[in-house]
Parts: C-alpha cells; structure tokens; sequence
C-alpha cells in the first residue's frame, strides 16, 4: 500500500499516537508545566507592575482607550510561552535524535512531512492548553479582553503555535548536538522577544532607533504577538496573519527538507 | 523462488570525505537469522541507517521484502522492525503506552493494538509489567520491550544493532534467545548486528564487514571452519589479536 492508499483511518491514528504522546508527556512532566507558567507570571505580575509607571502607552491598536501595562504586555506573554513551547519541542527533538526515540518516528512508513507535521499540530494543542491557564490567571490579574475574545483568539494562538513551533522543528534539524543548543536558544529566544512588539510598541522603538524600529518590524515574533493581541480583541491584523503564515511555510517546508533522507543536510555525519 | 527478507545490491555511502561502505551486496531469506559482523567502526550501524532510511544511499539498491526502499519506501518501512543500539523508549511513559505508540505510528490502533500489545508482552515475558514506567525496568527487561515494540506490526525484517550492548552476561543470553525463540515463532527475518562474537551459531548466515566493506559471507559454521569464528574473523579483517 503507498500512503496515497492508506485509509483515512489509519492516518487519523497515527496523528492520534503522536499526539497522545506529547500529551502524555507534558502531564508526566509536571515541572515542566510550572516553569511554561512561572515564567510569564513572573513578568506580568513583578516587571509589568515595575514599568508600569515608567512605561506610559498612548492609545495603541487595537485598544481603544489606554490600558493599563499588563494588559498590553500580556498578548507579548502568551506569545512568549509558544516560543519557549516551540523550542523546549525543538530540544526535545535533538535529544530524542541522539538517543534513538527519533529514528522510530523517521522509521514509520507514513510521508516524513506528514510525520513531522503531526508532531508540530501535538505540540501547539500542549501550547494552547498552557495558554488558557495563564489567560485565566492574567484574568484575575486585571487583564480582561471581552469573552469573545478568548475564542477568537485561537485560532490565532493555532497559527502562531504552529509557526514558532516549525522554526524549532527547523532549528533541531540543523543543529548536530544537544550541547549546542543552549547557544542557539540564546541567539534565538531572547533577541526574538526582545526586538519585538511584546513589551513595547513599534512607535516606541521609532523614537529610540529607526534600525531596531525595522528589526522589530520585520522580526516574525512581532507578528505573532500582534496577531494575537489583535484576536483577543476581535480584530484581524491582516499583515502579522501573512506573515505569519509565510513564516510558517518556509520554516516546516526547510524542516521537511532538512529531515529528508536524500536531501538533508544532518544526516550526513560520520556513522559506525 | 521466495522473495528475500532483505536485497542489498551495490550498495555505498560516504560521509563527504569519509567512505563509510563500498559496494556492500547480501541477501537474507525469509525467516533466516543472520549475522552481521563486524568492529566499531566497520559500518554497521551506517547500513542500518541505509536500511532504515534515516540515510539515503548515495548508490545501489535495497530492497525489504521485494520493496525498494527508494521507489516504494512505505511499503517496505511497514515491513521492518528496528530495535536501535540506544534506547528508543520513552522513559516518561509506561510499557503499554510506548507500544501502543509505535502501533499507532504503523496505523494500528483500537482493539487490534491492544489485541497484539497484550501477545508480544506475553511472549517477551512482561505482560505483568505493561502498566509500569519504562524506567522502572532492567536493562534486560527494556531490550526485551524494544523487541515488542519492533514486533507489534508483523514484520517481514526484524533490524538488531548490537541490542546487547551494555548488559550482563545472563540477561545478554536471556535477550538473544528470547529474540531467536520469537523469529522462529513469527517466521521472520533477522539482521543482527554485532562484534560479539560467542552470539553467533554455526546455523546463522554470517557477514563480516570491515571499513564498509562486506569481506565475506555464508554459513557462520563454514566461515569458521576448524579454527573457529575468532580466529578466522581475525584472519580475514586483519586486526591483530
């Protein structure tokens, strides 16, 4: 049988399995959890109540009136929690290559793109679930978008998952071993959080430097949050959603290069 | 005439610069255990890697169970069952779960992945151990799992990479007679890999490969002759003894 003529059925639990997988893996690993939700509270509760006084907004789409700091930082934060989510997958990914639970993934007989695709879409649903926790807690916070907003933004968390999760999945395929990977999560993470709009607007950043100005425009990261600050409150930023689904292409399309047997650049090292 | 288990014709692979096997050729029949012998470094696990396409080849062909891995690489996949030199199980969940994984990822789930979950547990001897986690097991006991998983979906190929490596003598012994006892049962091939050289029979079809080439084959008694596997594998690779 090709896997064109797999039955739908056997595709359905295939992507089940690796879901599940994730899944129990993210309830088994309790610690991991916290620390996906410490780290944003922290930020909300101690540096946005710091900088509240220091950092003054003017009236920034999509609000309508001036909010307050922890409202604004808070799209920023859930932002912040995919990306961590996207690269502790992307960690997890070098890891599980250099032991052998990888190669059993790679060794199915369904397509690689198909494979890899299912890790991705399991890892953003343990995302989403970390979100809506940290929404809930922000909630109590004072940071309160209309109700409706907490539906419609998610298909904007999707979107945003999916892309910061392809460029880890992109990211695991280049890197060749697990003690490098500390470094490129500092070359990463932090300047894709900090050049971005999730602790201050763009126009801010246009008083400072027109450079960091264009680096945090053009930073992929900027998008997502804006593409979810915006569902949160029932708008569409038109622009961040292209991005972020061009992002989203040539991130998993480089992956399933990377991760193909005869094109991949990886693979080619010296065996035993 | 049967279609073999497994095809290798021509096959080389170089790592850039570094040649790591030269027209390697070899056929297993369905339902053979055979040897393939070899140091660290001979390019034992490479093949492997070729065999289960984590490489692509850079020239010949391979075939499992008459599927070429290039042209038709789904249907030969589903006929080959891989336990890994490393472990391959995941320590954060249980005996059961990590099978029912590797059943999903074959399509198999529902009742038929329980229904033969529950058989290869039986037969590995770790049906009283399904619901703990892999971690809370033997070394011994985690092959003897990785040797389940490999089985749930039926295949033709059973691939071996030093599945021995690391652990004592009696659970060594338990693991490969166990895994010969299975391959009669379920009339499947074996490829099993290793530089040991006391887990080879004269019965066994033997390769040795040394520097990625495959310096001789056949019946593992025959390639020993009177003086035995050790000193015709020395003989024959050169190393010194």
């Amino acid at each position: 049988m090709t896997p064109a003529r797999f039955p739908p059925a056997m595709w359905t639990t295939a992507f089940a399995g690796i879901a599940r997988r994730e899944m129990l893996r993210f309830v088994n690993q309790r610690g991991r959890f916290l620390a996906a939700l410490v780290r944003p509270l922290v930020w909300l509760f101690i540096f946005a109540a710091g900088f509240r006084a220091v950092l003054g907004l003017s009236i920034t789409p999509p609000y309508q009136t001036y909010v307050l700091y922890e409202v604004y930082v808070t799209p920023g934060l859930v932002a912040m929690i995919q990306l961590f989510n996207g690269m502790q997958s992307s960690l997890s990914m070098v890891y599980d290559r250099e032991t052998g639970a990888m190669r059993t993934l790679l060794v199915s007989p369904f397509p690689r793109w198909f494979l890899l695709g299912s890790k991705l879409v399991a890892g953003v649903l343990v995302s989403i679930v970390q979100v809506y926790v940290f929404l809930a807690i922000a909630y109590l916070w004072r940071v309160e978008p209309p109700l409706l907003g907490y539906i419609a933004v998610l298909p904007a968390l999707i979107l945003s998952g999916l892309m910061l999760g392809a460029m880890g999945l992109f990211l695991s395929s280049a890197i060749r071993q697990l003690e490098n990977f500390a470094g490129v999560m500092n070359f990463v993470i932090f300047p894709m959080f900090f050049a971005s709009t999730a602790l201050y607007p763009l126009w801010r950043m246009r008083e400072s430097s027109t450079l960091l100005h264009d680096i945090c425009a053009i930073n992929p990261f900027t998008h997502a949050v804006e593409l979810i600050r915006f569902a949160l409150y029932l708008q569409v930023n038109w622009l961040s959603l292209a991005v972020v689904l061009g992002c989203l292409a040539v991130f998993f399309g480089g992956a399933v290069f990377m991760y193909d047997p005869a094109k991949g650049l990886w693979m080619r090292r010296k065996g035993g | 005439m049967m279609t073999p288990a497994l095809s290798i014709q021509n096959v080389s692979h170089d790592f850039g610069a570094v040649q790591a096997l030269t027209d390697v050729s070899l056929t297993i029949a369905p339902g053979r255990f055979a040897a393939l012998l070899g140091v660290n470094g001979a390019g034992k696990t490479t093949l492997f890697s070729l065999i289960t396409r984590l490489y692509d080849n850079t020239s010949g062909v391979i075939r499992v169970a008459g599927f070429d891995l290039r042209r038709q690489p789904a249907q030969a996949l589903a006929r080959l069952g891989v336990v890994f030199q490393s472990r391959a199980l995941d320590a954060d969940l249980t005996v059961a779960q990590n099978l029912t994984y590797h059943a999903n990822l074959h399509g198999i789930g529902g009742r038929t992945a329980r229904t033969r979950i529950a058989e290869v547990l039986e037969q590995v001897g770790l049906a009283d151990r399904a619901g703990e986690r892999v971690t809370a097991l033997s070394g011994g006991q985690m092959r003897r799992a990785e040797i389940a998983r490999a089985l749930i979906h039926r295949p033709a190929l059973l691939l071996l990479d030093e599945a021995t490596v690391g652990l004592d003598v009696k659970s060594r012994a338990e693991v490969l007679a166990l895994t010969r006892d299975l391959i009669a049962d379920h009339g499947v091939a074996a490829l099993w890999a290793t530089h040991i050289m006391d887990e080879i029979q004269p019965e066994d079809d033997l390769f040795i490969l040394h520097r990625g080439r495959l310096l001789t084959q056949g019946s593992a008694g025959d390639i020993a002759g009177a003086q035995g596997l050790t000193r015709a594998f020395l003989d024959l690779t050169g190393v010194a003894a």
